[in-house]
C-alpha cells in the first residue's frame, strides 16, 4: 500500500498549492464573509478549477473523466484546506458526481456529468436530517404513485444546497431498514423549500424542506430500495476529501502557531522556548503525523479498491477529526488573546476545522465504524 | 545469472540447510542465546545455529575479513539480510557489543583497538554491557561522575552505573567516564572506555524493579586499574562517540524487538479475550470498550506510520520529523493498552503470586508494571518531546537551565 504522494500527484499537489495560494487566499474567505455573500464560493474561481481538470480528476475516462484517482483529489482538498478555499469541489464532484458515476443510468450520466464537470451544472446532495451524521436512520420518504414517486420530509446541512440546479436526495422507499433510494430533484420543483443554514465557517449550507414533491419515474438513480451501497460508497470519497481539507488545514494552521511561539515574547523570551508550550506544540506534531498516515492510506485504498477501504475511510476521519479538534483547539488557546479575537485568521481555521469535523460523521461516528478493521469488535 | 542473484541463491541455500527449523519465527524473550564467555544454549539446535553462522563469519558479516567479519559488501550484506528475514531466522546471538560498540570501533578505534576488540565479537566471545547512565545522570547524561583518574600507564576509575542491563552475566562493558572537572561544560572531558568486569572492584547488582526481578544491574567501581589502550577515541572526547553509540542503540534494539521483547503481549486479542460480550455489556463495558477500539485505532495508525516512514525514505524523502516521533508514540501507546487491559481485567490483573492467579494472568500483570520502564529508558517521553521541539519544530531553546 503506497502512503505517499507519487511524482504526478505531488506536481499536482504544489500546482493545487500555488493556484489556492493566489487565488483564493484566506482573506477572499473573509472579504466573502464580511459581504454576506449567500452563495459561499466565487463562481469565477469554479470556473478555474474546472478549466484545469480537477472536476475530471476522480472520473473514468468512459464518462470524460482523467482517471487521476482519488490521491490526486486528496492533493487537491489539501491546499484547498490550506488556504481556506471555497469551492463546490466536495459536493458537486466528489458525493453527486460519484452517485451517478457509480448508480446512475446511461441517460441520467449523459445528462449530468458533462455538466458537472465542465461546471455549467452543480449538484448538491441531501442526507443528514438530524443534529449529528446518521444515515443508517433516514426517515424522508419517498412513495411510489401514478406519476413516479412523492417526496416528504426535511434534508439538513446540505453542503451547497443553495443555488444548486438540483439535488440527489436519499429517501425511505420501505420498511427494511436498509431499503433506502436515491432521487434526483431538479431546482425548481414544486414543494421544495430552501432555507440557508448560516454555519460559523460561513459556507453555503441549506435546509431542505420537501413537501409533497413530486418526480418523474426517472429520477430514481438506480434500483429502488437498494441505494444504500452507492450512497455509502459515495459518502466514503466524500469523507476521505475532507479528510485531506482538515489535514491541510491543520498543517497551515499548526505552521502559523509555531510561527508565533517563535515570535511572541513575554518574559522578555519568545514564548516558544517555554517547555509547557514545546510539549503540547511536540504533541501536535505527533498528531499530525499518525493522521497524515490514516489519510494516505485511505485515499489509496479507495484507488486500489481495497475491500476495507471503508473501515480505512473512518479510521482517517476519525483520527483526522480528532487530531484537528486538538490542534485547533491548542492554535486558539496558545494564541492568548488574540486567539479568539475576529482580526486573526486562526478563529477562520477553527470554524472551518470544527464545521468539517462534524461533516458526514465526527470522531465517535467513525471511530465505530473503523471498528471491523480491528480484531478488537 | 549476474553476481548478486547467485549470492542470493547461495544464501538461501546455505541458510535453508544450515538454519535449524526450531529457531524459525519468534521466540520468548528467556530464549534468546547471548553471546559471550559463558554462553548457553537452550537446545541443541541454538548450539548449531550458533556455531555454524559463527564458523561462517556472519556474526558480522559486513565487517572486515581482518577482524573475523564476512567481508560482505553493502549489497550482500542486504540479500543476507533480507534472507534471513525470508526465512524469519532468530538472530544466533544476542550481542550489544557487535550492534553497538562494533560500528563505533570500526570508525574510532585503533587499528590494534580493533584486532584485539572486535575479533572475539566476532566469535561470539565476549558478552559486553553498556555504562552510560548513573544515579544522577539519566535523562541528563553528560552529567556524568564516574572518574578515570591518569595513573601513568593506567587510569582508576571510581564511581556506580546504573540501568545496566546484564551487568551481572557480562564480560566487558563500554563506559562513559570523567577525565577532566575543569571544563565549565559538562559535555566536555568525558572519555570512553571499555572495562573488564571481571576486573578486581568491579561489581554488579541486580536490580529489583516494581515488577520483581529485573535484568538491570548497578555496577560498583572501587579503584578498578584500566589499561590506557582501552581508551576509544581521544582522551576527553567521548562525547561525540557516546552520541553515535545511541544511534547505533536504535536499529539494535529493533533488531532484538523483532524477535522478542520481554513485555510484547498481542494485547489487542488479550483485550478481546477479557472484554464484555456486548448482550451483557453494562454503561461502564461501553465505554471500556469505546476505550479499546480507540487504543486499536491508534496503534493502526501507527503502524501505517512505520509503513510511510519506510516508503518515505526509500523515496528519498527527509524522515527526521517522523523517526523522531517513533519511539515517543510506541512507548506510550503500550503503556496504554496495558493500562486498557488491566481495566479490562479488574482485579484478575492484579495478582502477584500463588495459587490464585493463572501464570499468564501473573504474567500480565508484571509486564503491566515493566511497561512503565519503557517511556523512560532510552530517552524519557519528555526527552523526546524536548528532542521533537527543538530539532524537528525549531523552538527557540529556554533562557537557562531546562533539558536540552
Amino acid at each position: 500500500m503506497s502512503l505517499i504522494y507519487n511524482e504526478e500527484q505531488r506536481m499536482l499537489l504544489d500546482t493545487a498549492q500555488e493556484f489556492f495560494a493566489e487565488r483564493s487566499p484566506v482573506s477572499a474567505l473573509r472579504a466573502m464573509r464580511d459581504r454576506g455573500d449567500e452563495l459561499g464560493f466565487e463562481p469565477d474561481l469554479w470556473q478555474e478549477m474546472t478549466e484545469l481538470g480537477w472536476t475530471a480528476i476522480p472520473f473514468p475516462e468512459s464518462l470524460g473523466g482523467l482517471e487521476f484517482g482519488y490521491a490526486g483529489m486528496g492533493a487537491v482538498f489539501e491546499s484547498a484546506g490550506r488556504h481556506l478555499s471555497a469551492s463546490p469541489l466536495l459536493s458537486s464532484i466528489v458525493l453527486c458526481g460519484s452517485v451517478l458515476e457509480l448508480g446512475g443510468s446511461e441517460a441520467q450520466q449523459e445528462r449530468w456529468l458533462g455538466e458537472l464537470i465542465s461546471g455549467s451544472k452543480r449538484l448538491a446532495l441531501a442526507v443528514d436530517e438530524g443534529p449529528r451524521h446518521n444515515p443508517e436512520q433516514i426517515a424522508l420518504s419517498a412513495s411510489r404513485n401514478d406519476s413516479g414517486f412523492e417526496l416528504n420530509g426535511d434534508k439538513v446541512m446540505v453542503v451547497d444546497g443553495l443555488g444548486a440546479d438540483g439535488w440527489i436526495v436519499a429517501a425511505r422507499t420501505g420498511d427494511a431498514a436498509d431499503a433506502i433510494s436515491l432521487f434526483i430533484v431538479p431546482a425548481g420543483a414544486e414543494g421544495v423549500t430552501v432555507t440557508r443554514q448560516n454555519l460559523i465557517d460561513s459556507r453555503n449550507t441549506a435546509r431542505l424542506a420537501f413537501n409533497q414533491v413530486q418526480v418523474a419515474p426517472d429520477a430514481l438513480i438506480g434500483e429502488l430500495d437498494r441505494g444504500t451501497e452507492v450512497l455509502n460508497r459515495a459518502l466514503d470519497r466524500g469523507r476521505a476529501c475532507i479528510a485531506a481539507e482538515l489535514q491541510g488545514a491543520c498543517e497551515s494552521l499548526f505552521q502559523t502557531t509555531l510561527d508565533y511561539l517563535r515570535t511572541r515574547v513575554q518574559f522578555d523570551v519568545p514564548i516558544g522556548s517555554f517547555q509547557a508550550l514545546q510539549h503540547r506544540a511536540a504533541w501536535m506534531h505527533v498528531d499530525l503525523e499518525l493522521a497524515r498516515s490514516t489519510l494516505m492510506a485511505a485515499l489509496e485504498a479507495l484507488d486500489a479498491g481495497d475491500a476495507q477501504a471503508s473501515q480505512l475511510v473512518s479510521l482517517a476521519k476519525w483520527k483526522v477529526g480528532q487530531m484537528a479538534d486538538k490542534v485547533s483547539g491548542e492554535a486558539v488557546q496558545m494564541h492568548g488573546g488574540i486567539g479568539v479575537t475576529d482580526e486573526l485568521d486562526v478563529g477562520l481555521y477553527f470554524k472551518r476545522i470544527r464545521v468539517l469535523q462534524a461533516l458526514l460523521g465526527d470522531a465517535d461516528y467513525h471511530l465505530n465504524r473503523a471498528a471491523p478493521l480491528l480484531e478488537v469488535a | 545469472m549476474n553476481a548478486i542473484d547467485t549470492f542470493r541463491a547461495e544464501t538461501r541455500a546455505w541458510l535453508e540447510a544450515n538454519c535449524p527449523e526450531s529457531l524459525r519465527g519468534a521466540a520468548a524473550s528467556g530464549d534468546l542465546v547471548w553471546g559471550g564467555s559463558q554462553v548457553e544454549f537452550g537446545s541443541e539446535d541454538q548450539r548449531l545455529w550458533f556455531e555454524r553462522m559463527r564458523d561462517k563469519n556472519w556474526f558480522c558479516p559486513d565487517w572486515p575479513e581482518a577482524y573475523g567479519g564476512g567481508g560482505l559488501t553493502p549489497e550482500q550484506d542486504a540479500v543476507l539480510q533480507q534472507e534471513l528475514k525470508r526465512l524469519k531466522c532468530r538472530p544466533p546471538q544476542i550481542n550489544l557489543g557487535i550492534w553497538m560498540l562494533g560500528p563505533v570501533l570500526l570508525e574510532f578505534g585503533t587499528e590494534e583497538q580493533k584486532k584485539r576488540l572486535l575479533t572475539p565479537m566476532t566469535r561470539g566471545e565476549v558478552r559486553w554491557c553498556q555504562g552510560f547512565s548513573e544515579p544522577n545522570a539519566g535523562s541528563d547524561l553528560a552529567n556524568i561522575r564516574t572518574s578515570a583518574v591518569d595513573a601513568g600507564d593506567h587510569f582508576v576509575v571510581n564511581g556506580s552505573k546504573i540501568w545496566t542491563s546484564y551487568g551481572d552475566k557480562s564480560d566487558w562493558m563500554y563506559c562513559l567516564v570523567r577525565t577532566d572537572n575543569s571544563s565549565t561544560k559538562k559535555q566536555e572531558g568525558i572519555s570512553l572506555v571499555v572495562l573488564d568486569m571481571h576486573a578486581e572492584g568491579v561489581e554488579a547488582r541486580p536490580i529489583d524493579l516494581i515488577s520483581g526481578k529485573s535484568t538491570f544491574c548497578e555496577v560498583f567501581f572501587d579503584n578498578v586499574k584500566v589499561p590506557k589502550d582501552n581508551l576509544i577515541g581521544p582522551l576527553n572526547g567521548g562525547w561525540t562517540l557516546a552520541k553515535r553509540l545511541l544511534q547505533h542503540e536504535r536499529s539494535a534494539m529493533s533488531k532484538f524487538g523483532e524477535f522478542s521483547l520481554p513485555t510484547h503481549f498481542d494485547l489487542m486479542s488479550l483485550l478481546g479475550d477479557y472484554l464484555p460480550q456486548t448482550e451483557s455489556a453494562s454503561p461502564s463495558d461501553i465505554a471500556l470498550r469505546a476505550r479499546a477500539r480507540a487504543a486499536a485505532l491508534d496503534e493502526h495508525a501507527y503502524n501505517l506510520t512505520v509503513q510511510r516512514m519506510g516508503q518515505q525514505a526509500r523515496a528519498g524523502q527527509d524522515v527526521s520529523g517522523i523517526a523522531a516521533i517513533m519511539k515517543l508514540v510506541h512507548s506510550e501507546q503500550e503503556k496504554q493498552k496495558f493500562e486498557l487491559l488491566v481495566d479490562a481485567m479488574g482485579y484478575r490483573a492484579l495478582g502477584w503470586d500463588g495459587e490464585e492467579f493463572s501464570e499468564k494472568e501473573q504474567a500480565i500483570s508484571k509486564a503491566w508494571l515493566l511497561s512503565y520502564t519503557q517511556t523512560i529508558a532510552g530517552g524519557s517521553s519528555e526527552v523526546q518531546l524536548n528532542v521533537i521541539a527543538k530539532r524537528v519544530l525549531d523552538l527557540p531553546d529556554a533562557p537557562k537551565g531546562g533539558a536540552k
